[in-house]
């Protein structure tokens, strides 16, 4: 028997990465990226002439706990038809009985990448707007989404913002919208490996509690999500994750952007990332619409002004009129002292 | 292992799998055989290698013991107190191999090994070059904390060449030899300069032959490495986290 170096070994690895597609109406085009549950596959669709991104496991077989994640991401994708959640499109079992599924294939950059060229805060703000919306929408189909950060977060080159990776994702049964959605303890919630040993090769960002499941990312997870309270996240945890997310779309510095956070833009960050979940806002449209009154000039909720700040406020709202009719007056002093000679 | 390789992969990798570990508490000692000669395969090399550098141990006794150790799995039972819940196969088997040895430090005075216990033919000189041949490096010899990667990177290496082994087999009874050699001309030559071009132009073939044929046997050699290595665990759930450790997925 020959021996194999561990160069030979290396490339056997690579190669038996590649996924089987013979009787699929796919073709493998290009590797994209490996993520957290595979490795993302873009792949033509020969049947529609398109292409799409294939999503793979590495590992065969339907039953694990990597499976039911990968099919549950897909099924909650498929109840979320929305512009900024990626469509998918199909899902199934490869000959090599490795579960896949395909979705939009998403031409465009990550948020972090995006946001530098992104240089008026007016810009970053309509574009936090956009994900809000998603977001919303997910809630009021009664999805958590729980691993919101930037790196999940496409922007396409017309702009259009997509919510990514909804591997993480809670399916909870309210659907009233606007109302902070009620856990649902029987929800099939994340069921991840509960192996010692485990925490190795999952995401590298990812946390795992004690009771083994994975859970977000530090820094955009809420405090709750963080100590595993599983069954008590509410539209709120994501919620803290969009005031993380705001406060990073706000604060990242580029070269064409220095980041200036008035008191409005704070308060309402502070307000969504609250440590209580009773003192942040009740549902992201809330949120949004605080953003887009700032947007507007007016005054936002999660902030009240002083006297001084309502006048620079109201300054700047009306600085055109303002100018406009300080120039007339004095104009019209000046017209009187000529005319008084 | 299963003869029948032309089932599609679909199937193949059903929930409840022939697993050596039920095997070898069989009350079947053709059973409990077979467990053995599996194990046996997959392991012998690394434990030899192991032998050879932690302990030390010169290439005779290496073998002796190498031997001896696996007479003593079965012997003793020593796969009955294997939990999977909590460590892997591969971690026990190794921590078996370190008392094993301590142990016959202890008697001093070895018995020469009775019996044709083993099936398993072990290809002691060729583990040997594998290791590099001649007087042993001492800068070679891991240290505790490298061990477990140690014996982890050459229980790999030792599944991969049984994989390989498989397809060489295979194709040979099915009239693919020409396929296994492009892809061992590709594959496992480990010569970077060869392209698909240039084994099409060698065998006289189109590109797209050479490439189909390498994908079918990448393909035919992950599904037998697969194979093999389900066979040793003892369960899904490690089947899954032992397939991802052996491939490098899942480390980004
Ligand atoms: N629909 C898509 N179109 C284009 N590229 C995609 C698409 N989906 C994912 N990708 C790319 O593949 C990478 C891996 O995606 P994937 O969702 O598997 O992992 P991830 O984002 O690391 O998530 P996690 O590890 O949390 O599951 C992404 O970072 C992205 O660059």
């Amino acid at each position: 028997m020959k021996s194999l170096s561990d160069k030979v070994i290396e490339r056997l690895r690579a190669g038996a990465e590649e996924p089987d597609l013979t009787g699929t109406r796919y073709r493998l085009l290009e590797r994209v990226a490996r993520g957290g549950m595979g490795v993302v596959y873009a792949a033509e669709d020969e049947k529609l002439e398109r292409r799409v991104a294939l999503k793979v496991l590495d590992v065969p077989g339907t039953d694990g706990d990597l499976a039911n994640r990968l099919m549950r991401e897909a099924r909650v994708l498929a109840r979320l038809e929305h512009p900024g959640i990626v469509p998918v499109h199909d899902v199934g079992t490869l000959a090599d009985g490795r579960v896949f599924y395909t979705m939009k294939f998403v031409e465009g950059q990550r948020l972090d990448k995006f946001i530098e060229g992104v240089e008026s805060v007016q810009d970053r703000l309509r574009l936090f707007l956009r994900i809000c919306e998603a977001v919303a929408f997910a809630h009021a189909r009664g999805v958590l989404h729980r691993d919101l950060k930037p790196a999940n977060i496409m922007v396409g080159p017309f702009g259009e913002v997509l919510v990514m990776d909804w591997g993480l994702a809670k399916i909870l049964r309210g659907e009233q919208p606007g109302v902070p959605l009620a856990a649902d303890p029987e929800a099939t919630i994340l069921e991840r490996a509960k192996q010692p040993g485990e925490a190795s090769d999952s995401t590298k960002s990812s946390v795992i509690t004690g009771h083994g499941t994975v859970m977000g990312t530090p820094g955009y997870m809420s405090p709750e999500q963080a100590r595993g309270e599983v069954e008590v996240l509410d539209a709120r945890s994501d919620i803290f994750s969009l005031g993380a997310l705001l406060r990073f779309m706000l604060t990242q510095k580029t070269p064409g952007f220095t980041p200036r956070l008035d008191r409005s833009l704070e308060a309402i960050g502070r307000k969504a990332t609250a440590e209580r979940p009773a003192s942040r806002y009740p549902a992201v449209q809330e949120l949004g619409q605080d953003v887009s009154r700032y947007l507007d000039g007016l005054s936002v909720e999660a902030h009240p002004e002083s006297i001084f700040e309502k006048l620079t406020r109201f300054y700047r709202r009306y600085r055109f009129f303002i100018l406009l009719i300080l120039a007339y007056l004095v104009m019209r002093v000046i017209l009187l002292l000529v005319l008084k000679r | 292992m299963s003869n029948d390789k032309s089932k599609q992969g679909g199937d193949r990798f059903p929930l409840t799998r022939w697993s050596v570990i039920g095997a070898a508490r069989s009350s079947n000692p053709a059973e409990r055989d077979r467990a053995m000669d599996t194990l046996c395969a997959a392991y012998w090399k690394p434990v030899y290698k192991y032998v050879r550098l932690r302990w030390n141990r010169p290439t005779e006794d290496a073998q002796d013991m190498t031997q001896g150790f696996f007479v003593q799995v079965i012997e003793r039972r020593l796969l009955d107190k294997f939990d999977p819940a909590k460590s892997r196969l591969r971690t026990y088997l190794r921590l078996c191999v370190d008392s094993f040895v301590m142990n016959e430090e202890k008697a001093a005075k070895r018995q020469k090994r009775g019996g044709n216990v083993l099936h398993v033919a072990l290809d002691f000189a060729g583990a040997e070059e594998e290791l590099g041949g001649g007087a042993m490096d001492p800068a070679a010899i891991p240290s505790p904390e490298s061990l477990e990667d140690f014996f982890e990177k050459e229980w790999v290496r030792g599944l991969f060449e049984l994989a390989v082994e498989d397809l060489r087999k295979y194709c040979e009874a099915n009239e693919r030899e020409r396929t296994f050699r492009l892809f061992e001309e590709y594959d496992l030559s480990g010569d970077e300069t060869i392209s698909y071009q240039k084994l099409a132009a060698e065998y006289g073939i189109p590109v797209t032959d050479v490439t189909n044929a390498l994908a079918w046997a990448r393909r035919e050699f992950r599904r037998g490495a697969l194979e093999r290595l389900g066979d040793v665990c003892g369960s899904e759930e490690e089947f899954q986290r032992e397939a991802r450790s052996v491939f490098g997925w899942g480390a980004r």
